[in-house]
């Protein structure tokens, strides 16, 4: 009698699933994301689930387009005049409006601007070469440089962390230490946050109030037309039971697989596999300068001459389908993208590194690599790294370690026998390393300004210097060239190849589009 | 009895002190840094200098503890760094999923191994006995997620009876309730079917040669009302302590079994804090789970007298 209940029981919950699954399947995209979603203050972190919220809630003034291109997005119309060009004056689109109804004007813009200026690298630049901001009306607002900056509109539509999202008054009033508490964007989402259930689940539901600007959607820029009603990112963390519930039909789409199960999810009928991030992303090898053998630049010579590209993209990625070599520093097919300089990272060459390694003293103390252990594009780079160093005639202590723990590790300046480190691996996304001032990599302001590994070169900080003053496209390219040849010169790092990863989605999703950032407007569900 | 209870209780507050002291120096000396994190991969070293001040990471340790023992006095048990939402709400948030799941394994172990493991001693020796063993040995040595995983495979993606991941609360309905947790269920459950089936059969086994058993038989009760009235109940006591201290297993084992089906639980909420070094939701969770761990141990001594009337405290 138990046994017959029960079995009824689980064939009624069947039939309700079927029923409750076809009521809200033309109209709710279940998503499966990199990572939960923890944080909804896009300035105040830079982490890339905190980005992507941004762009369901939020809108931005500019944005770049996949040929890596500035275009207006709620601004309207701009012209650049003034003595020597250096007053931008900006008129928003109309009908822009927050969640809570209230218009978006000039005051909301400054604001945002001004907080985001204060956090993100890019503004921080920005601001450095701001006199003022002011409103001359609700929808029209100036910029004025104090001197020439030549990169106002791509910091505005800068495509990843930190984006300049434009949220109200009140909440960039915030100070940009603290995160914000509050949900209310203009963006074509609106954020459910009754329904948030952090690391499960995140809610978002179409904005009927937001206008999309006219043309065709291409990364953050064009239209922004939501054809689904509801879109909850599900936080499922063991990858096989993500891949298990696409082929099953329970999710509808997967930002990042890992590439180890692709051919399990190119193998289902129901399934479309595809590269959505076509600029990709690149990998780092970085050197800390801060300690021996690596404060002596021969030494980071030897390093560069040791590695090359073509090992680690085969240890990580290892589908040729999603990786090439590529000599440029900013992203090959970028506008700024050169090979110059880059001869050395492209072929090992043990020799060199053995024979640069003996002109820099190297008296063999074992250098620290650390290895991720925990992220599967980055698992293999440590001990492929410390094979090539150890072919190049270095000695090596690899030093396994769970991102996190890496990550917190990499911020210690104390020398690698203390708890510091000589070497670790990384991965950027393109659209973060698409020109010198956005890279962080290039950053040469030594061990007070400089990012992890802590370069320190007052002519790359020159040729950094110039290339944002720099208002002509051609010339920026020439200084451009001139940072990559520096930037190899003194190795402030080493690009360790370009890769993608494919997204996966159910055959029930059309017009899909894809960007730096996973997009959710365009597509619609059957 | 009552003083007992007392007593037993009295002494659970140096213990979570104890527990409370050993979690926090623990965290604080583990490598990571939750500012790090926070601040994202690509973070400047600026910006997660100024969130370490934010979170008071950059006070010294004593400090940080005298701050957060005064906040656990007044009964509150921090606010996750990452979520921003008192420890307390994400906990309950995830009670029920974790609860149920756990509840639900105990039934299904109960029902099971209880049966499986007096059948095994009363037929001692026999094929029967032998294929209850030797499922018992099967459900010791294969891990759970890899039970899991093919459970998954018949169930969910062959024979589409069950979901392959997620949770539906019991207020959504009992019918989806038990569609989505019947799978994850009987995974976790298989190691202790095996567990409680060999004690259970231990157990009976030796009470069966005791010579209150063969004065039953001698009486001419049957053989049924001597395994159940006699032989039972007076192996009991090692049963229930078993399950006892299977329940608090249990915390262990959903952890993996709530990532395998996706369950939204404290088993996964524990993972993520510690992966993310979120200390004031690990911390707040091994208080949880000590709580669990203090009542369990003290309802299985208050089960005693009940099973025992020899048993007095």
């Amino acid at each position: 009698m138990a046994k017959t209940c029960f079995m009824k029981s689980l064939v009624a919950a069947a039939a309700m699933t079927a029923v409750a699954g076809g009521a809200s399947a033309d109209s709710t995209l279940r998503v499966v994301m990199h990572s939960d979603l923890k944080i909804v203050d896009p300035i105040w972190t830079t982490a890339y689930m905190s980005r992507n919220y941004g762009y369901m809630v939020y809108d931005t003034l500019f944005a770049m387009d996949e040929d890596t291109k500035i275009h207006p997005q709620m601004v309207e119309k701009y012209s650049v005049g003034g003595p020597n060009n250096l007053t931008y004056t900006f008129t928003l689109r109309d009908g822009l409006m927050f969640h809570d109804g209230a218009p978006v004007t000039s005051a909301d813009v400054i604001q945002s601007i001004k907080r985001w200026g204060g956090k993100d690298s890019m503004g921080q630049m920005l601001m450095k070469f701001t006199k003022e901001m002011k409103a001359v009306d609700d929808k029209t607002f100036q910029l004025i440089l104090n001197e020439p900056f030549g990169l106002v509109l791509v910091a505005l539509g800068k495509p990843s962390s930190n984006v300049p999202f434009i949220m109200p008054k009140r909440v960039a009033d915030t100070p940009k230490d603290t995160q914000i508490s509050e949900y209310v964007g203009s963006g074509p989402f609106v954020f459910d946050a009754a329904n948030w259930k952090p690391g499960d689940k995140a809610v978002f539901r179409k904005n009927s109030a937001y206008r999309p600007r006219a043309g065709k959607p291409s990364w953050g820029a064009g239209g922004k037309v939501v054809n689904v009603d509801t879109v909850e990112w599900i936080s499922i963390k063991d990858h096989n039971t993500a891949v298990n519930a696409l082929i099953s039909g329970e999710v509808d789409y997967i930002e990042s697989p890992p590439v180890d199960l692709l051919p399990l999810l190119e193998a289902a009928d129901n399934v479309k596999v595809e590269v959505l991030n076509k600029l990709g992303n690149q990998l780092m090898f970085r050197l800390n300068h801060l300690h021996p053998p690596f404060n002596n630049v021969k030494a980071r010579r030897a390093a560069l001459a040791a590695i090359d590209q073509i090992g680690f993209l085969k240890a990580v990625i290892g589908d040729p389908r999603y990786y090439k070599e590529c000599p440029a520093m900013f992203m090959c097919g970028s506008s700024l993208a050169t090979d110059k300089g880059a001869d050395i990272i492209m072929k090992s060459d043990y020799a060199l590194s053995k024979k640069l390694l003996k002109e820099a003293g190297y008296d063999g103390t074992p250098i620290v690599v650390m290895q991720s252990t925990d992220v599967d594009v980055l698992n293999n780079l440590g001990p492929t790294a410390a094979q090539h160093l150890r072919r190049g005639g270095f000695k090596v202590d690899l030093q396994a370690m769970d991102w996190q723990t890496l990550v917190a590790r990499r911020a210690k300046k104390d020398k690698p026998a203390d708890g510091g480190w000589n070497v670790f691996m990384t991965s950027w996304t393109g659209a973060d390393i698409l020109n010198p001032i956005l890279a962080a990599g290039f950053n040469a302001g030594g061990a007070e300004k400089g990012w992890f590994g802590w370069p320190d070169d007052a002519k790359m900080e020159a040729l950094r210097d110039q290339f944002a003053k720099e208002t002509d496209p051609a010339k920026q390219k020439a200084i451009a060239e001139a940072i990559q040849v520096r930037a190899m010169e003194v190795v402030t790092h080493g690009h360790g190849g370009q890769w993608t990863k494919p997204a996966a989605w159910s055959t029930d999703l059309s017009n899909v589009i894809g960007g730096p950032f996973p997009i959710f407007w365009n597509l619609t569900k059957k | 009895m009552y003083t007992f209870l007392i007593r037993r209780i009295v002494a659970t507050i140096p213990v979570f002190g104890m527990v409370a002291l050993f979690v926090f120096f623990m965290l604080r000396l583990a490598s990571g840094d939750p500012a790090a994190i926070l601040a994202g991969d690509n973070g400047t070293p600026e910006q997660i200098a100024e969130i370490r001040a934010a979170l008071g990471l950059d006070k010294p340790i004593y400090v940080q503890l005298t701050i957060w023992l005064g906040e656990m006095l007044q009964g509150d048990l921090g606010t996750s760094f990452f979520f921003k939402k008192p420890v307390t709400e994400l906990i309950a948030l995830r009670v029920e999923p974790t609860v149920m799941l756990a509840l639900m394994t105990l039934l299904i172990t109960i029902v099971l191994a209880v049966p499986m493991g007096v059948i095994a001693a009363y037929n001692h020796g026999s094929w029967v006995d032998r294929s209850v063993m030797a499922l018992s040995v099967l459900g010791f040595s294969v891990p759970v997620f890899v039970f899991g995983y093919i459970l998954v495979y018949i169930f969910a993606m062959e024979l589409r009876w069950v979901p392959v991941q997620g949770y539906k609360s019991i207020t959504e309905g009992v019918g989806p309730f038990l569609h989505r947790l019947v799978l994850p269920a009987v995974t976790l459950s298989v190691i202790y079917i095996a567990l409680i089936a060999r004690i259970t059969r231990a157990s009976v086994l030796e009470i069966l040669g005791e010579d209150y058993i063969r004065t039953a038989h001698a009486k001419g009760l049957t053989p049924r009302a001597v395994l159940m009235r006699h032989a039972l109940r007076n192996a009991a006591v090692p049963i229930v302590t078993v399950i006892g201290i299977g329940v608090a297993l249990l915390i262990g084992g959903v952890v993996v079994t709530e990532s395998v089906f996706n369950i939204p639980g404290l088993g996964r909420l524990t993972v993520d804090a510690v992966l993310g070094r979120d200390y004031p939701t690990i911390q707040a969770l091994i208080l949880v789970f000590s709580f669990i761990y203090v009542v369990v141990n003290l309802l299985v001594d208050v089960s005693y007298t009940f099973l025992d009337p020899r048993i007095r405290y």
